[in-house]
């Protein structure tokens, strides 16, 4: 059995995140800081045994990942990123007999470490790689192939960027790894266009592989059989999304295909394909390495891992970020971003996984952990793990309003409620940014998000939906203000955002207009 | 389900998912049970949801779902609830489970149609009073149920405008009316073979239309308007012709070409409106193709309406005994006896008035019945003892499980653009090869050419070379062999059937078996599977007789030389057409529309047209004009009704009247038949090129050549010679009813 020690192979670097500030050294966390005085005490307890001390588990703090457990030590691209530099931070060591333990030693792995997909919808990726190894796969002649999505396209995301341009072998060698658990016979990396740099970094790192005989043919003198190409796609937001991805590759529109048959039956080309996300691909070597167990040492349970946070938006250091699942959101800004921009109490709202998630107020950012189950019982999710500050200085109907703007121009038009709904939503949210509206198109806006959400092909429409429901869910009365203060600046309006003012009234107004709306918001 | 692309599926093929290998026939799908709104239905495995709810008696609304087409799952308003799954399916998407249990009548699913519907409703014009398809559209049925009775959306910006595309002389556009469903997107791909046709643009910014502009190019258009749910596609002919209410629909049967295709016949008093499809999933499945949708306006112009005599240069209009006698007189004074009198039978004759004239002719002495076409005063290369031998003996539902498909002498795509569709369908799912020798035209499926002429179909035969197809063709489990219609009218019809015939009988377990029959003859003429079954064709020496009295029924496509001008001629149908011009009297017979005859298309299937419009002015049905002419002659046939006729019909063939069944040539027989061919001595295969018989698709017989719209089809697909509408001046012609 390989041990994982004996994989294990100590970072040389002399790694410390870039955005981390000389004052927060100084602060203590408990994690990180001197032992624990509980120590001491479950120390005394197991010498001086009595049946009234039963002591609480220790309540254990999430956060201040140690830098010998990193995973991606080029993070900031401050050393070489070609295959010199990769291997001396650990990259293709012994990768052969890894690949030797064969697909179910490497998939039980990945589901002891509670590896779940870094993409956004969060799932178990051991099982889902098991998939591809259905009873009698051997039997199919067709190829299989992985299919990495580099297709990085969520704003407030940007972390496989820098794992393709600092690591770009760890990827590649994710690639073999997890294509090797899964017997595919090719990886095809799907990299978002505008990343040139990174494609670079990518292709340089796959010749580097080929030429050192760590892919293609007998890759790494395993006896195993893998081609890895990089595909760069033109730029659309929906070929992030699995079937579309697919789609785009074999040369179509990308547009999300129906499930099922799902992309292990009939994928890439017609093919068992699975999907994955870059730095769930990434991950894996080192997983492999160090052990599952290793791994899901991090996190809350469910939640295991570590996981690169992007933190954008008003802190006063912006930064790419490694740390342990489930690290309260609220530390992870303070220790890593330099806190928010003129203190904690100066933040409005954060959205905390791309712009396709709710938006959470102040109060609920101080209590929650970064993490797929805690973000999702505060109503929101972990999505990417772009979080996107926002302080008292953001008109945050503008931001949401944006999203929409932006969800509007992504919607690939296949299914109705997503291409019908995300261009009336902008319109709405639009007129809800100048106050242009009535109180009751809140609600009836909100339906809409409601007759959007889950009727769709892929989660385009969910992800359209969502923040605006965040918005009203926590904002509300901050855009009641805004119409009543337009109200009471242009008088009535009515539904659709004609004011009632530039109306002939001569004529008698249908009521579903909203002209027979005894009180404007103004009035109250 | 995933045979979305040709290459999606051609690769599925490739890699056994779809082929069969040992069995025969399909692979029997297993049964399974579900439960819809508590009612449990038994299906097969593989059903599409909103089918097994369609069974359960469940209504499930949809745009984008067609059963015919590969399916999109797009517009999302045929979503149900599921057990067990949190979110609402589309049914037309989702496999029938085993077990399920499918609720269409819950408030999520009320809701989800609701706002599905608001959604579609919300950028669609308001302009049903003005909108052709009115009292048959889709989301106008839907929205009386699904919609609410107002809107929400007041939206200031406005709802979507969206430029009209030109796609040529049938289709008419109204892209703000689009509801995006792509059945028109995907029946131009996976049907009609237009590839051109996609979509554009993304969100709420998606346009159908072919990027360049530019015609569709296809003689299947046409049933794009009749997929299109909403108004978007209508039909530029009709337009704003008439409203579905007002028209009285007759069931009937195509008679353009050989395939017999189901249609329904639109009329307002005396006059046709339009056709359509009539879904018969044996012939034409649901698709007609633009000749037979829309030639019928041909039907109003060059009618005979009244018997004609020839005084000097020209017609004088005369009654019926007139008319009549002037033939009895022409008769006698011609001193035609015997063989000397010579009929023709063209394309669009009916079986009943061929009987008849027949009968009538055969008493009249003579035995020279002759057909309208290249080499039709020689008895037909096939004879026609044995039906297997000049049918299409496979079936036109069956050729979709050929294989490999060798193509001689025809062009299916103008010959038969029914079948044609089925070829692309096989090509698709299946990966059908084609092989053809003959003249090329551009097939909708991939095909490999094989030679030009009769001695090139031998050399295939003797020695096949290293070709692609011709290894596929040794290999392939379902050959099919289809010889058209042109070669029996070349001098190498003989030798080409010898030549087919010699190589089914040296493999003829594949050829022919219980589940297969590979030999098939293409006719193209609606008349001739009748003619050749009622024994209607020349004698030996027929082709040796110079004429004195010829009678044309419905021949206008002869050659006029073969008319002698010192004959006297009748010509007999409905158009002033070419036969007309010869005649030295014309007797008006009614168009397919005007009269309830059987027809047998190209497999040998009887069928019943019906009368859906009375025939113009003093016009009669074919075989009364021949029974009453009989009677003049002093021969009067035995059959005053048409019950009569049918039962003489039923003497002469009982196929003829067993409507709507197919007689299925035994495999013996089809045997005995090759045989016959096979031993045939006479000819040898020359190098003559075969040439295509249909050179201008939408001008083949009377009615297409009278037809405004089929003169505008030609000029703009035949001929290349589109000039688009003036844009500009459409739109203000829109603006001053908008």
């Amino acid at each position: 059995m390989l041990s994982s020690s004996s994989l294990l192979r100590q970072s040389t670097s002399t790694f410390r995140p870039r955005s981390l500030p000389k004052s927060n050294l100084l602060r203590s966390h408990p994690s990180t800081s001197n032992p624990s005085p509980l120590n001491a005490i479950s120390q005394r307890t197991n010498l001086i045994r009595s049946l009234a001390t039963v002591a609480d588990p220790p309540v254990r703090h999430y956060g201040g990942l140690k830098d010998q457990d990193r995973i991606f030590t080029n993070l900031y691209c401050r050393h070489d990123h070609g295959i010199k530099g990769a291997r001396s931070r650990g990259d293709w060591h012994k990768t052969k007999e890894i690949l030797l333990k064969g697909d179910s030693w490497l998939i039980q792995q990945i589901k002891d470490s509670g590896l779940r997909g870094r993409g956004g919808a969060g799932f178990p990726s051991g099982l889902k790689w098991s998939f591809m190894n259905k009873p009698g796969w051997e039997k199919d002649p067709r190829p299989r192939y992985l299919v990495v999505n580099a297709d990085e396209g969520e704003p407030g995301t940007c972390k496989d960027r820098e794992i393709m341009r600092g690591d770009p072998h760890k990827l590649v060698e994710g690639c073999l790894v997890a294509g090797r658990a899964m017997n595919a016979t090719a990886a095809y990396i799907y990299i978002r266009g505008e990343f040139y740099q990174e494609a670079s970094h990518v292709q340089q790192a796959i010749d580097e592989a080929y030429k050192a005989g760590l892919i293609g043919k007998n890759a790494c003198g395993s006896g195993y059989d893998f081609d890895v190409y990089l595909h760069r796609g033109a730029g659309a937001y929906i070929c992030g999304e699995e079937t579309a991805l697919i789609e785009s590759l074999e040369g179509k529109q990308g547009k999300p295909r129906l499930k099922p048959p799902f992309p292990a039956d009939v994928g890439l080309f017609g093919c068992p394909s699975t999907v994955a996300n870059v730095e769930t691909v990434a991950v894996a070597p080192t997983i492999i390495r160090r052990g599952g167990k290793w791994f899901a040492g991090f996190g809350r349970e469910r939640n295991q891992g570590t996981k690169v946070f992007c933190v954008s938006g008003h802190v006063n250091h912006p930064c790419v970020v490694e740390e342990e699942m489930s690290i309260p959101l609220q530390e992870l800004l303070e220790k890593h971003c330099g806190g928010i921009r003129g203190g904690w109490d100066n933040l409005k709202g954060i959205i905390p996984g791309g712009c396709s998630v709710p938006v959470i107020p102040k109060d609920v950012c101080e209590k929650v952990l970064m993490d797929y189950d805690s973000l999702k019982d505060n109503q929101t999710s972990l999505g990417t793990g772009a979080v996107i500050v926002m302080d008292k200085s953001t008109d945050m109907i503008a931001a949401i309003a944006r999203f929409s703007k932006f969800y509007k121009h992504e919607s690939c038009g296949q299914c109705t409620p997503c291409r019908e709904g995300t261009t009336w939503m902008m319109n709405m949210m639009d007129r809800m940014v100048e106050g242009r509206a009535q109180e009751r198109e809140i609600d009836m806006l909100l339906e809409l998000t409601k007759q959007v959400e889950g009727h769709t092909i892929c989660a385009l429409g969910d992800a359209a939906a969502w923040p605006i429901q965040g918005l009203m869910r926590h904002f509300r009365p901050e855009v009641e203000a805004r119409l009543a203060g337009f109200h009471a600046k242009h008088g009535q309006v009515l539904y659709g955002g004609k004011l009632l003012s530039d109306v002939d009234t001569r004529y008698a107004i249908p009521d579903n207009l909203g002209g027979d709306a005894q009180r404007s918001i103004a009035a109250v | 389900m995933f045979a979305r692309s040709r290459f999606v599926a051609r690769r599925a093929i490739k890699f056994g998912s779809g082929s069969r290998t040992l069995s025969t026939t399909l692979p029997r799908r297993a049964d399974i049970t579900l439960t819809v709104d508590g009612k449990e239905v038994t299906v097969p495995q593989g059903t599409a949801l909103i089918q097994a709810c369609e069974a359960a008696g469940a209504t499930v609304p949809r745009f984008c779902y067609h059963d015919r087409l590969a399916i999109a799952g797009n517009c999302r308003m045929c979503l149900v609830e599921v057990e067990r799954s949190p979110k609402p399916v589309a049914s037309c998407a989702m496999p029938a489970m085993p077990g399920s249990k499918v609720f269409t009548n819950t408030p999520l699913v009320h809701k989800a149609r609701e706002g599905v519907m608001e959604f579609l409703l919300a950028n669609h014009p308001l302009d049903c009073a003005i909108c052709d398809q009115g009292g048959e559209c889709d989301l106008q049925d839907q929205s009386m149920r699904y919609g609410s009775d107002r809107t929400r959306f007041h939206e200031i910006t406005g709802k979507r405008a969206v430029e009209n595309k030109d796609l040529g002389p049938i289709v008419k556009t109204s892209m703000n009316r689009c509801i995006q469903c792509t059945r028109c997107v995907r029946f131009a791909n996976d049907v009609a073979g237009v590839e051109d046709l996609g979509t554009t643009g993304r969100g709420n910014d998606l346009q159908i239309g072919m990027y360049v502009e530019k015609v569709m190019d296809s003689e299947m258009s046409g049933n794009i308007i009749d997929l299109c749910p909403v108004g978007a596609l209508t039909s530029k002919p009709y337009a704003f012709q008439a409203r579905p209410w007002e028209l009285k629909k007759t069931e009937s049967i195509d008679v353009l070409d050989a395939v017999g295709s189901n249609i329904r016949i639109d009329s307002r008093g005396v006059q046709v409106m339009r056709i359509q499809p009539k879904i018969n999933d044996e012939v034409n499945e649901e698709w007609i193709n633009d000749k037979t949708r829309y030639a019928y306006d041909g039907l109003k112009y060059q009618r005979l309406t009244t018997p004609l005599v020839r005084e000097g240069d020209r017609f004088v209009p005369a009654t019926w005994e007139h008319a009549l006698e002037t033939i009895r007189h022409g008769l006698i004074n011609s001193g035609a006896k015997g063989d000397e009198i010579k009929a023709v039978a063209g394309h669009l004759a009916d079986t009943e008035s061929l009987t008849t004239l027949k009968d009538l002719f055969n008493k009249l002495g003579s035995e020279n019945l002759t057909l309208d076409q290249p080499f039709g005063d020689s008895p037909p290369a096939t004879g026609v003892d044995l039906r297997s031998n000049y049918l299409f003996n496979t079936g036109i539902e069956n050729i979709e499980e050929a294989d490999a498909v060798l193509l001689i002498g025809t062009n299916p795509r103008h010959e038969a653009a029914i079948i044609n569709t089925r070829f692309r369908k096989s090509f698709l799912r299946r990966g059908a090869n084609f092989g053809l020798i003959g003249e090329t035209f551009p097939s909708t499926f991939e095909l490999e050419h094989l030679g030009q002429s009769a001695k090139d179909a031998e050399t295939f035969f003797s020695k096949p070379g290293n070709g692609t197809f011709a290894k596929i063709w040794k290999e392939a489990k379902k050959p099919l062999i289809i010889v058209g219609s042109a070669v029996m009218e070349t001098k190498d019809g003989a030798a080409v059937l010898k030549a087919v015939s010699k190589h089914v009988l040296a493999n003829q377990a594949r050829f022919l078996n219980q589940e297969w029959n590979g030999f098939s003859i293409l006719q193209r003429a609606a008349s001739r599977a009748a003619a050749y079954d009622l024994g209607f064709t020349p004698s030996t020496t027929s082709s040796s007789v110079k004429p004195k009295f010829i009678y044309l029924l419905n021949a206008d496509e002869f050659d006029p030389t073969t008319i002698p001008s010192s004959s006297f001629v009748v010509y007999q149908g409905h158009h002033g057409d070419l036969g007309a011009q010869y005649a030295d009297v014309c007797l008006p017979g009614s168009a397919y529309t005007e009269k309830s005859t059987t027809w047998i298309n190209t497999e040998g299937r009887a069928q019943l047209g019906r009368t859906a419009v009375p025939p113009p002015g003093a016009s009669r049905e074919d075989w009364k004009i021949l029974r009453a002419l009989s009677e003049v002659l002093n021969q009067p046939l035995p059959y005053d009704d048409v019950l009569a006729l049918r039962d003489r019909m039923w003497d002469i063939s009982p196929t003829l009247v067993r409507y709507d069944s197919r007689e299925i040539p035994s495999v013996e027989l089809t045997k005995l038949g090759l045989q016959v061919l096979s031993e045939n001595k006479t000819s040898q295969a020359s190098g003559e090129k075969f040439k295509k018989p249909i050179e201008d698709f939408y001008r083949t017989d009377p009615i297409s050549r009278a037809s405004v719209t089929m003169a505008a089809c030609s000029k703009a697909f035949t001929k290349g010679d589109y000039v688009p509408a003036d844009v500009d001046e459409g739109a203000t012609a829109q603006a001053s009813y908008a």
